[in-house]
């Protein structure tokens, strides 16, 4: 592979960082117990997995006993939708329109089981419209009420950050409980568990210079779940499986890192991500959402005229990795549901391009990255012209 | 599991270890919980003619908490008098042990334990005057 | 004695990660770090490149077609998808599935949550030795019968179940047979291509990967189909969704690699060991051996030592790494689920200590096992008030003991 290439999917997936490296080697190479085990090779891997739970928690704004540690952010999303409806035997549920698939699909799956599925509308900015979730909530069409919704922090496609601390207050005085998917949001602005005042909440590992294979659902302990892994009985019964100790200690690690630099690593992303979207502009980018709170990372964009998965290929050979719609979907070639949801052109969301920037990135490779698009532009422009 | 440090103590070098005369009228036998239960405990004291305990020995069937609260009692007993050792309690036991809540049933059998060895005594103490 | 202390004999719960299976996974996590479901950039492409690398090993150990193996995040998930999956989509054809008593506890409780949707479920019970009568499973089956879930190994008494007889009456009777593989790979030869085995769960680090990753093997001639129990981007053709951790399939493909290349000499080896421990334990007296010795992968050992309570045996042996009951339960306090059914007493069954061998196990780590055993055994005995009854000749069975 060639590793010179300058990596711009960051939402994507994030290189792990070295110092979250060192802490799992001893639990790749030398001798790790399972965690469940009572000797010492056991009890060691058990401390270290209660060391990342705190790490977790304090990097999130939640106590040790709300981390739920599962086998990503996917992992967390199904459970917290499928188990608290199922649990709870609501009839109604309510997911919003820019959700991520994990979310979207897990709600879709439980239509088979006669659960009624809403969809929170977003605004042009990628905002849900709380006017929209107060309807939806105060005014069902029918006699079932929604027992749960769930509304992401911030948005994978356009960074979009959510109100969710409005959204949760708006949904407990309808009683209904309120999942918030903050697998983005961890690590590019601060998430507080507490403050949201959500019942529920998803994270990844690998979003934040951790490693594969971990997430963790932050759980509001008197919300009754349904595992969806039966077995061992390991995390309290809501996940079973032994343990994978070398993710969840790099996970913890990652955390604490987040807890320590959030700060300043916000502060330098946003500047690259400002002479970005500067230089966007002048090309003459859309640029989504851009009216909205957005994480500091992320700049979602397109050209008109111009097709989103040429310009990646196109710039994947200029020797730049970034993403059209959202990794996870982008198997597909229809226009990111998020962009519908925000009532943007078709053709326009098809040239939709992503770049997500991590504190390792610079303003050089900004530079030389407009460089390379104002050229690939007008190449493709000329292509498109003789093609016309 | 992780044990405190007495209890590791009384398991590594468990004190009063061995049986006294079951038959001697003067030695009370009790014999608590139950194999299937996975602990059994048998305590026996031996009082002199003042009714003070002079001796005591212990052997438990059982996991480290139980070796180590039967250990405990047959230190505590010794000297003091029936009325004294009834006074005991699990809690005190659990508390010296530093006993995780998962094994306070231990503490509890070696109450019973020691209720039922004075239990013993007594009752041939009672057929022995009887007798008389 | 030189034996490393403590002396790891839990291969069972779990295997450390072999060091050329890290060195495998390492660069996966620094250079080639990418995720395997990004199309559009080369991260993603090397990342999908060394996925199917490792699909393609995992397929080989078990004479598999590469297509057939699903990734899932170990086999506590493999066991749930094939269970669930399978039961959820073939359901309109009878709600029917039957299990036995000794599975994991993955195993067991999908069924029950399966119960709680309305499934009728039968755990049949082993023999004394641990394996199951072929006619009992052959009598349990009804019209209305789907699924039938059977593990290969047994986790906790190692016995081997005659997988491809079992699968033979499944296949006459239209049912699905589900195989929980995890306590097997690079212990006995497994041939997909032969045996009447619809789906299979397999586990990275019982076999020196890592922990975090697992597969289940979905047979697609004839085919079986699932209900997806985990949504979202569609990985894994749609069956398990969820960004795939390179590394770590990395990983298990390496890991069973070796294992498909090495487990003949490996296993020869370990039996010695096995027959040597074996030998050595049972000069102890009142010393008795859970399962069938014959059925049995080399690696396990399981005996029970009577007059001497389980845990306390643990804390005395803390010189070496074991499990009283299985690794999976031994939070609680209840003796073991499986010697309970192969008809052991509580009292012989809260006794027992499973050794597990494995690849770094030396002759002098199980030379010095041998000779503590018999020191605590000892000790313990010496402090055991059933013993004293034994030896006075009392039959502990008779005696009544009080309730509490």
């Amino acid at each position: 592979m060639d590793t010179q290439a300058i990596y711009f999917d960051n939402n994507g997936t994030t290189a792990l960082d070295q110092r979250v490296l060192e802490t799992m080697l001893p639990y790749l190479s030398a001798q790790s117990g399972n965690a469940t085990s009572r000797h010492i090779f056991g009890r060691s891997s058990r401390q270290a997995i209660e060391r990342a739970r705190e790490q977790v928690a304090d990097a999130t704004g939640a106590h040790p006993s709300q981390v739920i540690f599962t086998g990503s952010g996917t992992e967390a999303d199904n459970l917290a939708i499928c188990g608290i409806t199922a649990k709870n035997g609501f009839e109604k549920i309510a997911v919003s329109a820019i959700e991520h698939p994990a979310i979207t699909r897990a709600a879709q799956s439980m239509k088979a089981h006669g659960v009624v599925i809403e969809s929170i509308a977003a605004d042009t900015q990628g905002k849900i419209t709380i006017d929209a979730l107060q309807d939806l909530l105060s005014s069902g069409n029918d006699d079932k009420s929604i027992g749960l919704i769930s509304v992401m922090l911030a948005n994978n496609e356009t960074g979009a950050i959510q109100d969710l601390a409005s959204i949760a207050e708006i949904a407990r005085k309808q009683h209904a409980f309120v999942h918030t998917d903050a697998v983005q949001a961890l690590g590019k602005m601060k998430v507080d568990f507490a403050e949201l005042n959500v019942h529920a909440m998803s994270l990844s590992s690998h979003k934040i210079s951790g490693p594969q294979g971990a997430g963790a659902l932050i759980l509001d302990k008197r919300v009754d779940i349904q595992p969806l892994l039966l077995g061992g009985g390991q995390e309290r019964g809501l996940r079973s499986g032994s343990e994978n100790v070398a993710a969840i200690v790099g996970f913890g690690a990652a955390c604490e890192l987040i807890s320590r630099e959030l700060i300043q690593r916000i502060g330098s992303v946003r500047q690259l991500r400002d002479q970005l979207e500067k230089g966007l502009v002048k090309l003459g980018a859309v640029i989504f959402g851009h009216g909205a709170d957005r994480l500091a990372n992320t700049s979602f964009f397109a050209f008109e005229g111009i097709e989103g998965e040429t310009l990646v290929m196109a710039l994947d050979r200029k020797g730049f990795a970034v993403a059209s719609g959202s990794a996870c979907s982008s198997d597909s070639t229809e226009p990111s549901h998020v962009l519908m949801a925000m009532g943007v052109d078709e053709d326009l969301a098809r040239g939709a391009i992503r770049v997500s920037l991590s504190n390792v990135n610079t303003a050089a490779q900004i530079e030389a990255f407009l460089l390379v698009l104002e050229g690939e532009l007008s190449r493709l422009r000329r292509l498109t012209a003789i093609a016309v | 599991m992780a044990y405190s440090d007495k209890v590791l103590d009384h398991y590594e070098n468990p004190r009063n270890v061995g049986a006294l005369d079951k038959n001697d009228p003067q030695v009370g036998t009790g014999m608590v919980g139950a194999p299937a239960c996975g602990d059994v405990m048998k305590l026996q004291i031996k009082v002199n003619d003042d009714g003070i305990i002079e001796d005591a020995k212990f052997k438990t069937y059982g996991c480290g908490s139980a070796i180590a609260s039967s250990s405990l009692v047959t230190e505590w007993i010794k000297g003091k008098t029936l009325d004294q050792v009834m006074e005991i309690k699990n809690s005190d036991i659990a508390q010296e042990l530093a006993l995780p809540p998962v094994k306070i049933h231990c503490s509890v059998l070696a109450e019973d334990a020691i209720r039922a060895a004075v239990a013993d005594l007594k009752s041939k103490q009672t057929v022995a005057s009887e007798v008389a | 004695m030189t034996a490393r202390m403590p002396i790891y004999l839990d291969y069972s719960a779990t295997t450390p990660v072999d060091k050329r299976v890290a060195a495998k996974m390492i660069p996966f996590l620094t250079e080639d770090f990418g995720n395997a479901a990004s199309r559009s950039h080369p991260y993603g492409w090397t990342a999908e490149k060394a996925v199917e690398n490792a699909r393609d090993e995992v397929a080989k150990l078990v004479h598999a077609d590469p297509r057939e193996i699903v990734w899932t995040s170990g086999a506590t998930e493999s066991n749930n998808l094939a269970i669930k999956g399978a039961a959820h989509f073939y359901q309109d054809k009878g709600k029917h599935i039957i299990t036995m008593q000794t599975e994991h506890k993955a195993v067991i409780d999908a069924f029950r949550e399966l119960e709680r949707q309305g499934f009728e479920a039968t755990y049949l019970a082993p023999e004394a030795d641990g394996l199951l009568s072929l006619d009992k499973f052959r009598a349990a089956i009804r019209p209305d019968t789907v699924l039938a879930s059977v593990m290969l190994v047994n986790n906790e008494i190692g016995v081997i179940q005659d997988i491809e007889t079992i699968g033979n009456i499944c296949r006459e009777n239209g049912v699905i047979f589900h195989v929980d593989a995890a306590q097997a790979t690079g212990k006995v030869h497994i041939d997909l291509e032969k045996l009447p085995v619809d789906l299979m769960s397999f586990s990275a680090h019982k076999t020196y990967g890592p922990k975090g990753v697992g597969a289940l093997y979905v047979r697609r001639k004839p085919r079986v189909r699932l209900e997806a129990q985990m949504h979202g981007g569609g990985h894994e053709r749609g069956l398990r969704s969820g960004t795939l951790a390179t590394h770590q399939i990395v990983g298990m493909g390496e890991a069973f690699r070796i294992a498909r290349e090495e487990m003949d000499l490996e296993n020869a080896r370990i039996r010695r060991l096995r027959d040597r421990l074996l030998a050595g334990l049972q000069e102890i007296d009142e010393t008795y051996v859970n399962g069938d010795l014959k059925n049995r992968v080399p690696h396990n050992l399981n005996i029970s030592f009577n007059y001497v309570e389980g845990e306390s045996l643990i804390m005395a042996v803390k010189d070496i790494a074991v499990s009283s009951g299985s690794a999976c339960t031994s939070a609680s306090l209840e003796p073991s689920y499986v010697l309970r059914a192969i008809g052991r007493s509580d009292e012989l069954a809260h006794s027992s200590i499973r050794f597990s061998i494995g690849r770094f196990t030396t002759e002098e780590d199980v030379d010095y096992t041998i000779e503590l055993m018999k020191s605590k055994i000892g000790k313990l005995r010496e402090l055991s008030p059933l013993w004293e009854m034994h030896l006075d000749g009392v039959d502990i069975s008779k005696v009544e003991w009080a309730a509490h």
